[in-house]
C-alpha cells in the first residue's frame, strides 16, 4: 500500500508563548515549530505498515518554516519520499480549510491507497483536516484510529469513542483515517541516519496556491488562561509548598 | 554504521570501535566483570555473558533482550577485568548502539536523547533558559557572548547544573567560590549544548559528535586559558573524547581547580562544618579512562575547618555508580522494573553505616539521585547529600 502522512508544525511549548500586543495574534519571535505530536503517531503507522506489507510511506508538509529536519528524520525512520509545498503566506500559518485544499491539490492524483494523518492538532484541536480531506478528495473517513490493519485490499480501523468504546470499521481504499495513537509509541532513530538522510535524500519541493481564508473560524482575540475560582495556589520554596501539601491532605483525610 | 548481521560481525565491529578493542579476544571468561557489576544480577547478558555468546556465534538472543539498558557505564567490569578489555567504552555501548539502530530503546531514554538532539539539553528546556540561574544572583556571572573579553577560565556549567532546581544551589555555590577566589570566568549561556559523554557511552555516537562539534565551535569563538566544568561526565568526555575529534582544549574539573586553589581556600574557609564527611567517588572522575582524581576531593573537605573524613566500604575504585551514568538517568522506571533496586539506595545505607553526617558528591546527577535515595531509605534524620562545592561555599567568610 501506498501511504502519504500530512506532518502539520505547531508551535513548540518549550518556548513560552506570548501574545503579540499589536497584532492580538501569538508572537512568532521564538517560536520554535514541531511536528505535531499526532502526525508522529500517524508517521509511525504508516512505517509499521510499511514493515508489516510492503508498500510506500510519503511524508508531505506545507512549508510553515524550519520544517526540513522534521522531513528528513523521518526519511531516516522509513520514509521513501518527502514533499514540501511552499506557498505565499504559509509562514503566518494555515487554516485547517485551507490546509485541506492544498493537501487535496497534492494528493488528488490517486496515487496513494491511504493517507494517514494525526486526528488534531494541538495548536487548534479543530480536528478537521482529515474528514475536510477526504471529502474534498471524495473518499471514505474515520477518525480517532488507534489502530490501522491491512485487509485484503481494504483496510480494518479500530476507532475510540469516549467510554473506552472500540468499533472496528472496515474501509475501502483510498481513503484517509485519522489516527489518535499509533500501535506503538513514536520509534527514535538515531542521529547518524538522520546526518545520512540529509546528505543524500532530497525533498520534493511542489508550488501551492496562496492559503485562503474560507471557511475558517475568524480568531478575534487570545489571551492566557485565567487561573479558575476553587484553586489555591501555594507559592514559596519546595520546602514550604511540600509542608503545607502534606498539611492540605492531612486535613482533607487523604493521608 | 551498518547493522550487523552476524555474531563475528559485531565482534569485529567492537575491536574496531575503541582503542585496545580488539582486546576482547583475550578474554578468559573468568566473570570478574558480570560480578562486579552493580546490575550483573538482574542482565540476561552481563559482559562475559556477552562475550560468551558472541563467541558461541549467537548474535540474536543477545539483541533480543533489552536488559543491556541496565548498564551504566559505571567502568567497573573495565576495572576488574585481568585481561584489560576496555568493555565500557568497546563492547557495552557498542551493544547499545545495536539496539539503537533497531529503534529498541526505553522511551525514558528516548526522550533525553530527542531532548538533546532538539534543545542541546536533556532535561527539554528552551535553550534560552539555561542561563536563568544567574538571574537575581548575588554574584555577576558573566556571558561570554554579551562581555566579548578574554578569561581565564571558560566555566562549563553542564544541563544539570543549569536547569534543575536543586542543582543550581550548587552551581550558585561554584559561582560564590570563584568570585572568592577573584577567578576571571565565564559561562556560555544559551550558546552551551550537552556535553555529550553519556550518549556517546549510550551507543548514540553520531548524537554525541553532534553536540561535541557544535560545543568546540562555541568553544573556538572566545579565548580563554582552561575549561573548568562542574561535571565529570563533561570533564571526561572533553579530556578523551573531543580530542578523539580534533577538539583539543585544556580542561579540569571544578575539584581539581579548587585544589590548586587549596591555599588559598584554606584561609578563606573560617565557617566550621562539625562534621563527620563521606566523600562518593563519581566514575567520571575515577575508573573512567584512569581518571582517578581521588585524592583532591578528599583534600579539599579535609580542609573545611571542623570537616572529619571518613571512608565508606567502596571508594575510589571500588565506588558503586550512583545509577545516574551511560543514561541511567532517565531509565530509573525502566531499572526498577527490572532490578527492583536503587543503588543510590546502597550508597546512602553504606554512608550511614560509615557513620557519616554529609555525604559529598562532586556530579551533578547525584544531589538529586542521593536527595531521593535519602528520603526512600528512610535516613533523612540522619544524612544529608552536599556537593563539595557547596560545602565548601558554605565555610567560607561572610
Ligand atoms: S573480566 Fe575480562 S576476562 Fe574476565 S570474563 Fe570479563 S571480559 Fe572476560
Ligand atoms: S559498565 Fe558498570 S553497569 Fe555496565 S556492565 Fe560494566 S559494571 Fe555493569
Amino acid at each position: 500500500m501506498n501511504i502519504a502522512v500530512p506532518i502539520k508544525f505547531v508551535p513548540d511549548l518549550v518556548e513560552e508563548m506570548e501574545i503579540d500586543s499589536s497584532t492580538g495574534k501569538l508572537d512568532r519571535t521564538f517560536m520554535r515549530l514541531v511536528p505535531n505530536e499526532l502526525d508522529e503517531h500517524a508517521l509511525e503507522q504508516a512505517l509499521i505498515l510499511k514493515e508489516r506489507h510492503g508498500g510506500t510511506v510519503a511524508v508531505i508538509t506545507l512549508d510553515t518554516g524550519d520544517v526540513d529536519e522534521a522531513l528528513f528524520t523521518a526519511v531516516a525512520k522509513g520514509a521513501d519520499r518527502a514533499i514540501k509545498i511552499a506557498g505565499e503566506g504559509y509562514a503566518e500559518g494555515v487554516t485547517s480549510h485551507a490546509c485541506a485544499d492544498l493537501l487535496a491539490e497534492a494528493l488528488k492524483d490517486g496515487s496513494f491507497d491511504l493517507i494517514l494523518a494525526g486526528t488534531q492538532a494541538v495548536d487548534d484541536l479543530d480536528g478537521s483536516v482529515g474528514a475536510l480531506l477526504a471529502a474534498k478528495l471524495g473518499i471514505p473517513y474515520v477518525g480517532y484510529a488507534t489502530k490501522v490493519v491491512e485487509a485484503g485490499g481494504k483496510v480494518v480501523a479500530t476507532k475510540e469513542y469516549p467510554g473506552g468504546l472500540l468499533a472496528e470499521i472496515e474501509v475501502s481504499t483510498p481513503a484517509v483515517i485519522g489516527i489518535q495513537a499509533a500501535e506503538k509509541p513514536p520509534r527514535y532513530v538515531v542521529t547518524s541516519l538522520v546526518m545520512d538522510a540529509m546528505k543524500k535524500a532530497k525533498i520534493d519541493e511542489a508550488e501551492g496556491a496562496a492559503a485562503g481564508l474560507e471557511g475558517a473560524a475568524e480568531i478575534t482575540g487570545m489571551r492566557p488562561p485565567e487561573a479558575g475560582k476553587g484553586a489555591e495556589m501555594i507559592d514559596g520554596d519546595a520546602n514550604a509548598v511540600a509542608e503545607k501539601l502534606v498539611g492540605i491532605l492531612k486535613e482533607k483525610g487523604v493521608l | 554504521m551498518i547493522q550487523v548481521e552476524s555474531a563475528d560481525q559485531f565482534l569485529k565491529q567492537v575491536s574496531g570501535s575503541v582503542a585496545e578493542g580488539e582486546r576482547i579476544r583475550l578474554c578468559i571468561q573468568c566473570g570478574s566483570c558480570s560480578g562486579v557489576c552493580p546490575f550483573g544480577l538482574w542482565m540476561e547478558f552481563p559482559p562475559q555473558a556477552i562475550i560468551a555468546s558472541l563467541r558461541a556465534g549467537e548474535l540474536k538472543p543477545l539483541l533480543d533482550t533489552d536488559s543491556i539498558w541496565l548498564c551504566v557505564s559505571c567502568y567497573a567490569c573495565t576495572n576488574v577485568c585481568p585481561a584489560k578489555i576496555p568493555l565500557t567504552p568497546g563492547l557495552l555501548s557498542s551493544v547499545k548502539a545495536e539496539k539503537l539502530m533497531k529503534s529498541s530503546v526505553p522511551t525514558e531514554l528516548q526522550d533525553a536523547l530527542v531532548n538533546a538532539r532538539k534543545y542541546g539539553n536533556t532535561v527539554g528546556e528552551s535553550p534560552r533558559k539555561r542561563a536563568d540561574w544567574t538571574a537575581d544572583f548575588t554574584v555577576e556571572v558573566p556571558i561570554l557572548a554579551k562581555t566579548k573579553k578574554p578569561v581565564d577560565v571558560l566555566w562549563y556549567v553542564g544541563d544539570y547544573p543549569s536547569y534543575h532546581a536543586r542543582v543550581q544551589q550548587v552551581t550558585r555555590a561554584t559561582a560564590k567560590i570563584f568570585k572568592a577566589l577573584g577567578v576571571s570566568f565565564g559561562i556560555l549561556g544559551p550558546e552551551e549544548q550537552s556535553d555529550g559523554d553519556v550518549f556517546h557511552l549510550a551507543g548514540e555516537r553520531g548524537l554525541f559528535e553532534l553536540l561535541a562539534s557544535k560545543n568546540a565551535k562555541t568553544f573556538e569563538k572566545y579565548e580563554f586559558k582552561e575549561i573548568v566544568t562542574t561535571d565529570p561526565h563533561a570533564y571526561n568526555t572533553f579530556k578523551h573524547e573531543y580530542p578523539k575529534l580534533g577538539y583539543h582544549f585544556p580542561v579540569r574539573h571544578y575539584a581539581q581547580f579548587l585544589h590548586a586553589h587549596l591555599n588559598r581556600l584554606r584561609s578563606l574557609m573560617k565557617n566550621k562544618l562539625e562534621a563527620r564527611v563521606a566523600y562518593h567517588d563519581p566514575c567520571g572522575l575515577g575508573r573512567a579512562n584512569d581518571n582517578h582524581i581521588y585524592q583532591e576531593p578528599r583534600e579539599i573537605i579535609e580542609a573545611i575547618p571542623g570537616a572529619e573524613l571518613v571512608e565508606m566500604g567502596h571508594n575510589r575504585t571500588t565506588s558503586i555508580c550512583c545509577g545516574g551514568g551511560g543514561g541511567g538517568m532517565w531509565l530509573d522506571g525502566f531499572a526498577w522494573e527490572k532490578a527492583g533496586t536503587r543503588t543510590s539506595e546502597w550508597r546512602i545505607l553504606e554512608a550511614v553505616a560509615a557513620g557519616a553526617q554529609i555525604l559529598a558528591v562532586a556530579c551533578p546527577y547525584e544531589t538529586p539521585r542521593f536527595d531521593d535515595a535519602v528520603k526512600s531509605t528512610n535516613h533523612a534524620k540522619d544524612i544529608v547529600v552536599k556537593d563539595i562545592a557547596e560545602l565548601v561555599a558554605d565555610a567560607l567568610q561572610g
